[in-house]
């Protein structure tokens, strides 16, 4: 493959040459590769992640995905691995009940901001307080990209979105909360990180610590999360190759990357 | 195992466990936090968990999540944390994860809630209503197996005399016949086979089967289902002195055991009146109510509340013959539905005008 085909070109100029198949790139658990997203969004690079990891690790007859709602649910039925849909902002307590009543599953949510954040705080926090042994996953794009890109609760300071349309404002919307750098703080969490599918970099080192996490999961050592920022062109109201750049000047630049908490790394 | 006593909350978490229930969550509020000691204290020693949910939103989260894995579960409220349920009792119906909810109820103002809901969407639900409990631990058992057999939530319709009153029980394993496999619950195992289960209110087929999300289709196999569920679900209730009733009443509940110990004293006296307490809410023994009321003077319906099962009363009658209200609203300042309305004084008297406007009351009875 060569740096020729990887180049993003504009989308509203016309292919210099017919579309062709140069490889299958589906992940061995994505049934079929259409998912109907928007060009440019993260999430289906953070969904394929997430089900990479669960595949290299074997654990594929052990996990059980439990979704949030959000434009990500239109993968809660083409993966070929057991989903349980929950309501919006649900997906912690069913995961714990999950985890609860078959402690030799692999429990992982699927959560956007909206879900997590804005309509579901309590859950994940009483999960994370709980030390239940879960893995939750939040695709933050700070809007609610299904409804058509309004404010929510990880929008950033100056944002534009569709109800802050000069941007949000501290006095009229308060400030952002940062999923990860809570969830840190809490004893019964002990792994948190946060990551970005925004470079090839960010999604390997993501998908590290998407490893990460599974693995405490699997070790019983705790709650384990991982926010992970994907790109919303569409909710964003930008140009799709614009995307990955805003992400880092916006969102990144509140949400800062990198491993918040890991009770296994010991101190140096 | 030898009769024991019990207070009921106790007797019904009991009755749970040996209907093999081994999960159960929760968030106090009485008569439902009896319950949730009871299993609190129950569930570790069998292998079970019992969660103390932050509220009653993640406590019916959790047993959705508990029960989706095939595991016999259970979760429950009083009214007001009911309503918080109810988004979630409306979507396991349409997602079709059984469970059991329990609603401990504080008087019968909860008919409407329990049998039509606050929730949204095109639902049907099984309610069972004991009247004591013996029978509360014998529904109990049976609301895991309709549960099952259905894969729909099942609600208990219990009180606050249910809960708090202690009587002599035998709690043994009730048989109610097989159930169908329950090969739809998630365990992990069928991923990577090309056919992972799917449980979801959103439609439990792939898009690999080329038709996604067709809403339409899941909700119409849903309510198939639960058509099915109807039409399989036999209304019961007990009645008593039907044969040459004059005047019928109806009454579920505590509030029925007393209006059948009333009936049973008015009979005695010469009162030609009987009583019909439905034990299932829904269904509702529609066919027993209006066989009761076409050769009946009057219909009248007994509940402690401010009249809701009246309607499920007319809407069986059809105008066969006039339908009264003769409950009230709960005349208790605590509000817990144990005030001096569910008396035998007071009932009676209740009855016995609705006798006098039938005019069959004989000489000599005692007002």
């Amino acid at each position: 493959m060569t740096n020729e085909l990887l180049r993003i070109l504009p989308t509203d100029a016309p292919p210099t040459e017919p579309a062709r198949l140069v490889d299958d790139f589906t992940p061995a658990l994505i049934d079929v590769g259409a998912h109907n997203l928007c060009p440019g969004c993260g999430e289906p690079i953070a969904m394929r992640s997430v089900m990479e990891v669960i595949a290299e690790k074997g654990l594929i007859q052990k996990a059980i995905a439990v979704f949030g709602i959000g434009c990500y649910t239109a993968f809660s039925n083409n993966l070929d691995c057991e989903v349980l849909q929950a309501l919006h902002g649900r997906a912690p307590s069913l995961a714990t009940g999950v985890k609860r009543a078959r402690p030799d599953t692999i429990a992982v949510t699927i959560q956007g901001d909206g879900d997590m954040v804005n309509e579901g705080l309590q859950e994940v926090v009483h999960a994370a307080a709980r030390g239940e042994k879960i893995t939750c996953i939040l695709l933050n794009n700070g809007v609610f990209g299904e409804t058509g890109g309004h404010m929510t609760a990880t929008t950033t300071l100056g944002q534009r979105t569709k109800n802050t349309l000069d941007g949000r404002n501290a006095a009229d919307h308060g400030y952002p909360i940062q999923m990860a750098s809570l969830l840190a703080g809490l004893e019964g969490s002990a792994y948190v990180a946060r990551g970005a599918v925004n470079t090839a970099g960010n999604v390997s080192r993501t998908k590290r610590m998407i490893e990460k996490a599974i693995e405490v999961q699997q070790q019983g050592l705790g709650f384990s999360f991982v926010e992970i920022l994907t790109m919303c062109p569409t909710g964003w109201f930008i140009e799709t190759q614009e995307a990955p750049e805003y992400l880092d000047d916006t969102i990144a630049a509140v949400h800062s990357g990198g491993v918040l908490k890991d009770i296994t790394s010991t101190p140096t | 195992m030898a009769p024991r006593l019990m207070e009921g909350s106790e007797a019904i978490a009991e009755a749970m466990v040996t209907a093999g229930c081994r999960f159960f969550s929760g968030y106090p509020m009485t008569p439902f936090t009896e319950v949730l000691e009871g299993m609190a204290k129950k569930l570790p020693p069998v292998g079970g968990v019992c969660m103390n949910a932050e509220s009653e939103l993640e406590a019916i989260g959790m047993a959705w999540g508990a029960a989706a894995t095939g595991t016999r579960a259970a979760t429950g409220s009083t009214g007001q944390g009911l309503s918080l349920m109810q988004e979630s009792i409306t979507e396991l119906s349409i997602a079709r994860v059984p469970l059991v909810v329990l609603n401990m109820a504080r008087s019968q103002a909860e008919y409407w809630q329990a049998t039509r809901g606050g929730g949204h969407g095109d639902w049907r639900r099984i309610v069972l209503a004991p009247m004591d409990v013996t029978e509360a631990t014998e529904l109990a058992q049976l609301a895991f197996h309709l549960a099952d057999r259905w894969r729909n939530p099942v609600m208990l319709y219990g009180d606050y005399y249910i809960a708090h009153t202690y009587q002599s029980v035998d709690i043994r394993p009730l048989d109610f016949g097989p159930l169908p496999a329950n090969d739809w619950a998630l365990t992990g195992a069928t991923g990577g086979s090309g056919r992972a289960r799917l449980v979801s209110p959103l439609g439990d087929t792939k898009q690999r089967d080329d038709v996604g999300y067709d809403m339409s289709e899941y909700y119409h196999r849903v309510h198939d289902r639960q058509a099915e569920m109807i039409a399989g679900t036999e209304p019961m209730a007990e009645t008593g002195h039907l044969d040459d009733a004059e005047v019928v009443v109806v009454a579920f509940g505590t509030p029925g055991k007393f209006v059948r110990y009333v009936v049973n004293q008015l009979r005695d006296e010469g009162v030609p009146v009987g009583y019909v307490r439905p034990i299932t809410l829904f269904p509702f023994p529609t066919a027993t109510v209006l066989a009761a009321a076409e050769q009946a003077r009057v219909v009248g319906a007994y509940e402690n509340s401010a009249g809701q099962m009246v309607d499920d009363v007319r809407l069986a009658v059809l105008g066969a013959a006039p339908v009264e209200f003769i409950g009230g609203l709960t005349l208790d300042g605590s509000a817990f539905g144990i005030g001096p309305d569910i008396t035998v004084p007071e009932i009676r008297s209740r009855i016995l005008r609705l006798c006098e406007s039938a005019g069959c009351v004989p000489e000599g009875v005692a007002r």
